[in-house]
């Protein structure tokens, strides 16, 4: 057991995938000689070499196209966009081919490429470097979409995500970078299943990501109301751990959704659609959920705080739903 | 014939694959369009007649191992690359024994054993994928081509200039051929482009770039096996741009009232198979016997692909969601 930061875990990740596979490597956006934007990457150049460090151009289309080719072409890229706000450029190659190949070839094609990208708010980047936009890409079948909010997922999942046959997306929450923890060198980490991090019976919050502290810390401001919260981490987006959900929501009866995208059409929405659809009677309060607010990420920190998921708003949510 | 072309070894067998191959992909299509009207083939069907020299031409500079990557106008090059043409008709029919088991038609065609990957119905969107199957096979050290068709529609989009720089900057084996057939859908060249050479665009990324009569066969394939040794000796990627003319239009829906039918009638004067037929004929390559024959083998093989498409059998609706995810992850 090493202490290491979620950056240090993901950089660990790729250069065991690299030492382990001489198909795989890693292109993106200042990977190479920058060392990549939030320093993931730093090192693994003088490492591996630019063949397989491989620094792109800005253009976010054509290497992750690239990428989608390579491994259409026998390879194992991890391609990564520097955050989800500019994979909107890339998005076509994401959906139009990563997730629709292997149907339209009739499975003859698969395309085992992994995309990294930073998401989501709180650093004051404002609107078009603050956005969380996985919910979109769970939207889409065809690819996995992973949401690491542990130091030990950050180390975990990029094997499993490297052995898929499909199109694996990983959004990596950037507040989450310099968090650490002391994790094991070997670990592997199930990418199909969600994961209780907080036994409960009161309520059911279930979360995923950057949200996931924010929820642990409702968690402990319930307890000390003698309110016994279970804590859901979904890790997993797309496909989403349905029995997971309706296993805690049934257990606990009450159920608030944090997620820190948008709240009209946001996977909160889903998961609420679907625990209406499937465990309605076992449900004694209506459910809630909390989103960020239907406004682009402002720059001022405390719009921005307002704007975001807070430990505050869950708790408030949490109470509600409990008639407190 | 231009004095280039006279180089290639036109031997009568060579005239007659030229020949061959062009009207393979010009009666296929003839009954694509006659089986459309019947609502046999439904959906887009985006028809290739008049730019078969094209594909003809390129398609002969390129090895089994080479890959090739088509756009939503593809049928021939499906059928060239060695896609056989039941799987192709009953892919258009939808039925299971099509080449992408139904779930692609006309315009995504799919075939792993050619190395066909696709069948791309984005504008643009295969030319990053291009790169990225060199890139492969750069990385991999196999000595292999990847030839990337689009039309010059695609010359307006993002995703050319990022492709082609990221091939040239990496230096990676896309043969890139631009199948300019002067209109984007309706509209015409010189209202969609301000530089209307779209060679000379490809030509400021330091690619190798020629820009060549796409209505004739022999000068196509001359060219594109100039660009393929130009691309194995220098370690880089080259450009055609291949001037052509489609004589039917856009997909079946189109009306065409953005050209005359005039203008058209000029074009299929100077038609590929027109051409070469009567040049080959002229000058005692092949005579009306080896005309007479290939149209025979096209006939039956055409008819053949029929027949295997309506005999075909429709997937189980259980099957729906196949090929969605790999059903047994490693």
């Amino acid at each position: 057991m090493t202490q290491v930061s979620y950056r240090e875990a993901v950089r660990g990740a790729i250069r065991m995938a690299m030492q382990a596979d001489e198909r795989v490597f890693l292109m993106g956006e200042d990977v190479g000689h920058y060392g990549g934007c939030y320093a993931v990457s730093q090192g693994l150049l003088d490492e591996f070499g630019p063949e397989r460090i491989r620094d792109t151009p800005l253009s976010e289309s054509a290497f992750t196209g690239a990428g989608i080719g390579a491994a259409l072409g026998g390879m194992r890229p991890i391609v990564e966009v520097m955050t989800c706000n500019f994979s909107l450029l890339s998005i076509d190659q994401i959906m139009n081919n990563a997730a629709t190949i292997r149907h339209m070839s009739g499975g003859q094609f698969t395309v085992p490429v992994v995309i990294r990208m930073a998401t989501g708010g709180g650093r004051q980047l404002a609107a078009q470097h603050s956005h969380s936009l996985e919910g979109w890409y769970a939207h889409i079948p065809g690819i996995r979409v992973l949401a690491p909010a542990t130091v030990e997922d950050a180390a975990g999942m990029l094997a499993p995500a490297l052995d898929d046959p499909d199109p694996v997306l990983i959004f990596e929450n950037a507040l989450l970078y310099n968090d650490t923890a002391d994790v094991d060198d070997a670990v592997a980490v199930d990418i199909d299943h969600a994961v209780i991090r907080r036994e409960g019976s009161d309520i059911s919050l279930i979360t995923y990501g950057g949200s996931l502290g924010k929820t642990l810390a409702a968690a402990e401001e319930l307890a000390a109301q003698d309110i016994s919260a279970e804590v859901l981490d979904l890790r997993i987006l797309r496909p989403l751990d349905e029995a997971a959900i309706l296993a805690t929501v049934s257990k606990t009866q009450r159920c608030v959704i944090v997620d820190e995208g948008w709240r009209s059409g946001s996977l909160a929405a889903e998961i609420m659609a679907r625990i209406i659809e499937h465990a309605f009677w076992t449900l004694d309060a209506p459910l809630a959920r909390v989103c960020s607010e239907e406004v682009p990420v402002p720059y001022a920190r405390h719009l921005e705080e307002a704007a975001l998921p807070s430990t505050e708003k869950i708790v408030a949510a949490a109470l509600a739903v409990l008639g407190r | 014939m231009s004095k280039a072309a006279l180089k290639v070894r036109l031997t009568r067998e060579h005239c007659r694959t030229l020949l061959h191959q062009m009207l393979r992909v010009r009666r296929f299509e003839e009954k694509c369009a006659e089986l459309y009207t019947q609502e046999k083939i439904r959906g887009f069907l985006h028809l290739y007649i008049g730019q078969e020299a094209v594909a003809t031409g390129v398609m002969q500079a390129l090895g089994p191992e080479d890959a090739v990557v088509a756009t939503y106008r593809e049928h021939g090059h499906a059928l060239l690359k060695g896609v056989s043409a039941e799987a192709i008709m009953a892919e258009m029919y939808g039925k299971q024994e099509g080449c992408s088991r139904g779930r692609g038609g006309s315009m995504h065609l799919f075939d792993a054993r050619t190395r066909f990957y696709g069948g791309n119905a984005i504008v643009a969107g295969g030319l990053p994928i291009a790169v990225g199957l060199a890139l492969a096979d750069k990385l991999a050290g196999r000595q292999r081509v990847t030839a990337c068709f689009f039309g010059e529609g695609a010359a307006a989009e993002g995703e050319f200039h990022e492709s082609l720089n990221l091939a040239a900057l990496w230096r990676l084996p896309v043969l890139f051929v631009c199948e300019n057939n002067l209109y984007a859908m309706g509209t015409a060249l010189d209202l969609s482009e301000s530089e209307t050479s779209i060679a000379a665009k490809a030509a400021c990324y330091r690619i190798g770039s020629e820009t060549v009569d796409g209505m004739d066969v022999v000068a196509v394939e001359v060219a594109a096996r100039r660009a393929i040794a130009a691309l194995q000796e220098a370690g880089a990627p080259q450009f055609l741009e291949c001037r052509t003319y489609r004589f039917r239009a856009h997909s079946m829906y189109d009306p065409q009232l953005y050209r005359t039918k005039d203008e058209v009638e000029q074009w299929k004067e100077r038609g590929p198979i027109k051409r070469f037929q009567e040049w080959a004929l002229a000058s005692g390559e092949l005579h009306a016997n080896d005309v007479h024959e290939i149209e025979k083998e096209v006939a039956l093989e055409v008819a053949q692909a029929v027949a295997v498409a309506e005999a075909g059998t429709w997937e189980p609706v259980e099957h729906l969601l196949r090929h969605v995810g790999a059903e047994q992850r490693i």
